[in-house]
């Protein structure tokens, strides 16, 4: 079995209105210096193979179909043992 | 005209819309449930504003990809009109009917108002009844309708003359890009639109500004 986790943030060109709101409220915590926070998403899973390829290309296409914008966010696909 | 209402889990316009289409004289309603995928007996589908799968993930997207909604494409190449409101616009944009995305509002606060709303486009099945430059009193209530979409795309739409409604400068309560806030496909059959015209069609709501959408679906459907 392999643990797939994808993640998915904002294009960079995308403004993140609530990476802002968190970085004004580090700021208030004393964080002074922090810049361009931004946050995104990570969905792990489950699945029931060994074969790493084919385990990359079914998340790849999960994260196109649905789990990632393509308008607005890019995604990153790691594959780790369950 | 016999309009489908489509019902999600986490809907909650979908009483209104059903309503607002009873106004109209020769329109019928009639309600679908998100698992049916048989469309062929309505004339209009209307996907209405709420919460489908409580906004997981991001707005419209697991909605976006439930059955009906695959018989919503179909019958949207086919030329049927669709309407989408709020939430509805929100699917149709993650189904892939709409360019763009609908992003959080650039205040981060869920904005409940009546705003004035301008027609950019009155060339369409679902807004003859206007005028261009017409200035309508609309409710909104959304916390993710800050519209988005690259430069390519902004222009294509306004050489198409897609963008069918639009906030005054002055007066851009979500930050969407050029104020824009409600949305035609190339072919001018599907439009998705943030504010509420089902909301909008008594004066006792406040407004009846609304009522010319469906107006303008019925002149579309009978001419």
């Amino acid at each position: 079995m392999l643990k797939g986790v994808i993640t998915v943030m904002l294009q960079p060109n995308v403004l993140d209105v609530q990476g802002q709101a968190v970085q004004g409220a580090l700021k208030h915590l004393g964080f002074e210096s922090v810049e361009k926070v931004r946050i995104g998403r990570q969905i792990e899973m489950i699945l029931p193979t060994e074969d790493r390829e084919a385990a990359s290309l079914q998340l790849r296409e999960m994260a196109e179909k649905l789990l990632a914008n393509p308008v607005i966010e890019d995604f990153q696909i790691e594959i780790q043992e369950a | 005209m016999h309009c489908a209402v489509l019902v999600f889990p986490g809907s909650n316009c979908d009483v209104d819309l059903y309503k607002a289409i009873l106004q109209i004289k020769g329109a019928t309603a009639e309600y679908v449930w998100h698992t049916d995928t048989d469309l062929d007996r309505f004339d209009v589908l209307m996907i209405p504003g709420g919460f489908t799968y409580g906004d997981y993930l991001r707005p419209g997207a697991l909605a976006g990809v439930s059955p009906v909604i695959a018989s919503v494409k179909k019958a949207a190449n086919s030329g049927k009109l669709v309407l989408g409101i709020c939430n509805g616009f929100q699917i149709l944009i993650e189904a892939g009917l709409l360019p763009g995305a609908l992003l959080p509002n650039q205040s981060l606060q869920f904005i409940c108002d009546v705003v004035p709303v301008k027609v950019v486009q009155s060339k369409s099945p679902f807004t003859s009844s206007y005028e261009l430059g017409d200035l309508l009193r609309l409710p909104i209530a959304h916390g993710s309708g800050n519209y988005y979409c690259d430069e390519v795309t902004h222009q294509e739409l306004e050489s198409n003359g897609q963008i069918a409604f639009s906030f005054p400068p002055e007066n851009n309560p979500n930050g969407s890009l050029a104020g824009i806030t409600g949305l035609l496909n190339e072919q001018r059959n599907v439009l998705g639109m943030m504010p509420h015209p089902e909301r909008a069609v008594k004066q006792w709501l406040g407004s009846t500004d609304g009522l010319g959408i469906f107006q303008s679906m019925l002149d579309h459907h009978t001419a």
